[in-house]
């Protein structure tokens, strides 16, 4: 089995859960003998423009570029990578697109540093300098390539992560005749509610309809699918994600420098689909009640700059950190910590974040809009904007042990069912079923 | 009748925080101050000012025989920085003072806004400059300016208590009414107190104005200026210049004609009979108040409001501010001197300057030596510093 995927971002720089599912799955699809070609859109030198131009509070870290490359070598597991020149990324949006492309064409102007850019056989295409004026014109271009890659690209399906890729994988498939399957991994709809762009909706809806399967993250996102895209739930598969297991990293909890303090957590983009301000607003709830706590919001986003002045207004800087965006090993030191878990989402198509943290034995409490509340048994499901009940799960559980012990006691055996194997696995039937029906 | 152009400058660079002090930082690591970056930005403007304004203002000093009057104020972190990373600055210094025509001035070591938020520290600071000033440069100072001229009714009088017989203060037009700022008042808080106000217009001229070349009087000659200055004889008995020393070779580069523009300023100056040059504390000896000051609230000489919303107002500020005079009592209950001299260092006025969100989408004077691309960081920075002082003062068994 041949595929031409179309996803996104690679550790050590993954921005969210659609550059950690398209790792997931797709190391576990190679280990199934499925041959893929990725296609990934990337600037030259980009975590240079990362270490000098993201947007966040306080670098993680700042890997050389060199690391970086060799850490892709030794992690790559597709038969080949195609790097697209493009400043598309996940979670970008329009106002934030205009943004980055400014950086992205200064740090061009500015680079003296010639990146390398083939390895081991892989090439990448380099339209730099051309890239759309604005974000929908950029996705225009990014399926110029896709229709132009499908001519040179030997593969069975195509296969597309999210929106930015549908218009990619529809002219591939025009191109080539083979069939498109689309992972939904979040719609419009999940990012802003009622009022999200139009454009962006129809594109999604048009990628739904000229695909022959898709893939939701979950039933919740199938639901939204079939309701609001008007989509056959026939040709809507649902397969959940997996947590990555080996990436648990040791942490010695008594070298915790809050030894009398609880660490409550929240790790995510800071963005109103995330739900951070209720986040901090149950935080304030709860530090009127109980002292020997502390809060540590983790990522960066939109947002940001507001929730700071939130909290400086509330007066509560002495027990509610932020940690500007992290890398991969500070995040699983993070989990490694903290004390509670906590996922308010407004709108969660899955939330991979509950069972990372779940990996370090610590309870959990997500809302109960996001769609991996559909596969946990044991976690405390609120209502994203329940903040009182929030502040009030966060006690109960900081305060009685022997409830965090009931929730945390079956973590290993719910984990070893969300393997990203099982996942993959479903991916391969899908792929084969569209096959033979081509 | 003669005219006093009085010139004040004021010296000072912060002890500026690491910028990747961040919240895994808290616990473990208590080195808070970025050594390379403060080291690097004193030798630069060592380089492009102190130094070469220093011999400038030597040679002036010299060649006018003593006619030639300036005066300082070089905040205690500053001197520390001198005593780090620039001794060859501090030996200029001495020199400039050992003419005799320099004036020192006292204000708080750590260039802090403690006088808003406790009158013990801010004393205790005090003390300690003036036993800076004392111990370096074998001088007593009679004359004080508080941080940035913050200044209103309430300091005036606590500054008289101190012993000081001559205070600076911003001359703005919310506390001058119709009056002329070109005289000697008095606060009407300290009677005895006399006030010396800056003539913002002549001083920003040279401050700000010099180089730009939107302005309609650019280029700015000494000749001009001088005249400018001369046309106050009549209607006026003092001048007060007051600006950072950084306006020469930093502010205003040397390419702008700034030192051209200084070495043949007191030329034109002098050429007119009724003019000489005089320090603050000579101004004060020289000529009687001529009515009262009320300052009810604070003025300062930051930005174009001239309040205090440089360093305080945004929530951000003010939680900042806040939290590390929290820990006033429990610092000194440690009775660690390195503890006390740390804190002490996190209330220098510029880690509040730098959480200013009121221009913050333009490019502005707050971004001189600002090592932070915006107020947050700069906010989340300090922050993570003070917990880590925090849990410090903890671990030693001190609530707080």
């Amino acid at each position: 089995m041949k595929v031409l995927m179309f996803g996104w971002e690679f550790p050590p720089y993954i921005s969210g859960g659609l550059g950690t599912a398209c790792y997931g799955l797709s190391k576990q699809l190679a280990k199934k003998n499925v041959g893929i070609t990725f296609v990934l859109p990337r600037i030259k030198g980009e975590s240079q423009l990362q270490a000098a131009h993201d947007i966040r509070i306080i670098d993680g870290h700042n890997y050389l570029c060199e690391e970086i490359e060799e850490f892709r070598k030794k992690t790559s597991f597709f038969e080949k990578e195609i790097s697209v020149n493009s400043p598309l990324r996940p979670y970008i949006s329009y106002e934030t697109y205009k943004e980055y492309l400014e950086k992205v064409k200064k740090f061009e102007k500015d680079s003296v540093l010639k990146m390398v850019h083939s390895y081991h056989g892989n090439f990448s295409i380099d339209f730099s300098g051309d890239y759309g004026e604005d974000l929908l014109s950029e996705v225009g271009r990014f399926a110029m390539i896709g229709r132009y890659l499908s001519q040179k690209e030997d593969f069975d399906v195509i296969h597309a992560h999210d929106w930015m890729t549908f218009l990619a994988g529809v002219e591939a498939k025009n191109q080539s005749k083979k069939p498109l399957i689309v992972h939904v991994h979040a719609t419009e709809i999940d990012r802003c509610g009622e009022h999200g762009n139009q454009e962006i909706f129809n594109l999604e809806k048009y990628g739904m309809e000229k695909a022959d399967k898709i893939i939701a993250v979950s039933n919740r996102t199938k639901d939204i699918i079939v309701q609001h895209y008007r989509i056959n739930p026939n040709k809507v598969y649902v397969v959940h994600n997996g947590v990555d297991m080996e990436d648990t990293c040791y942490y010695d909890r008594n070298t915790r420098p809050f030894k009398d303090d609880k660490i409550v957590l929240y790790l995510g983009r800071i963005t109103m689909q995330k739900g951070p301000d209720y986040f901090l607003e149950a935080a304030n709830l709860v530090l009127q009640r109980i002292q020997n706590v502390r809060f540590v919001m983790a990522g960066s986003g939109d947002m940001t700059r507001k929730l700071i002045e939130r909290m400086a207004t509330l007066r509560i800087a002495d027990r509610f950190h932020f940690t500007g965006f992290l890398g991969k090993s500070d995040r699983e030191k993070l989990f490694a910590m903290s004390d509670l878990y906590i996922m308010p989402s407004v709108s969660e198509p899955f939330g991979i974040t509950p069972l990372e943290a779940m990996r370090y034995n610590i309870p959990v409490i997500i809302s109960k809009q996001s769609g991996v509340a559909e596969l946990l048994t044991n976690v405390l499901k609120v209502d994203f904007w329940d903040v009182h009940r929030l502040a009030s799960t966060i006690i109960n559980i900081l305060e009685k042990p022997q409830l965090k012990n009931s929730l945390t006691e079956n973590n290993w055996e719910i984990l070893k069912k969300m393997d990203w194997g099982i996942a993959a696995q479903k991916v391969l039937q899908i792929y084969q079923e569209c096959v033979l029906a081509a | 009748m003669s005219v006093s152009v009085c010139f004040y400058f004021q010296v000072h660079q912060p002890f500026r925080l690491r910028k990747s002090y961040n919240f895994f930082s808290i616990g473990p690591d208590h080195f808070y101050e970025d050594d390379q970056v403060n080291r690097g930005i004193m030798l630069k403007i060592a380089e492009k000012c102190y130094l070469p304004t220093n011999q400038l203002m030597l040679d002036l000093i010299k060649r006018y025989n003593g006619a030639f009057r300036i005066s300082y104020s070089i905040s205690g972190v500053i001197l520390e920085q001198f005593q780090l990373y620039a001794p060859k600055v501090l030996d200029s210094f001495k020199a400039l003072v050992d003419t005799g025509c320099v004036e020192l001035i006292n204000e708080t070591y750590y260039h802090s806004l403690c006088f808003l938020k406790s009158k013990d520290e801010f004393k205790e600071q005090v003390f300690a400059h003036k036993n800076a000033i004392k111990r370096i440069f074998g001088v007593d100072c009679t004359t004080f300016r508080n941080t940035e001229l913050i200044y209103n009714n309430e300091l005036a009088s606590e500054v008289e208590k101190l012993g000081y017989k001559t205070i600076l203060a911003e001359g703005i037009e919310r506390i001058l009414g119709w009056r002329s700022p070109n005289f000697v008042y008095y606060p009407v808080s300290a009677p005895k107190l006399k006030l010396l106000l800056k003539n913002y217009r002549l001083s920003d001229d040279i401050a700000f104005r010099f180089s730009n070349r939107g302005w309609h009087e650019f280029p700015l000659t000494a000749e001009k200026y001088a005249n400018w200055v001369h046309a106050v004889a009549g209607n006026g008995e003092v001048i007060g210049l007051f600006m950072d020393y950084e306006t020469f070779g930093e502010h205003q580069w040397a390419d702008t004609g700034i030192f051209n523009f200084l070495n043949a300023l007191p030329e034109k100056i002098l050429a007119h009979p009724d003019y000489r040059f005089q320090t603050p504390s000579e101004v004060a000896g020289n000529y009687s108040p001529v009515g009262p000051i009320d300052s009810v609230h604070y003025v300062s000489w930051a930005d174009i409001d001239r309040d205090l919303s440089a360093w305080l107002g945004n929530p951000m500020q003010d939680s900042a501010l806040e939290m590390a005079y929290a820990l006033e009592g429990p610092v000194k209950n440690s009775n660690d001197p390195n503890l006390i001299h740390t804190w002490r260092k996190l209330l220098t006025s510029d880690h509040y300057y730098y959480v200013c969100t009121k221009w913050f989408n333009d490019g502005d004077v707050h971004k001189y030596f600002n090592p932070y691309d915006n107020p947050y960081d700069a906010y989340m920075v300090y922050i993570n510093v003070l917990n880590d002082l925090k849990l410090t003062l903890k671990q030693r068994g001190i609530v707080c």
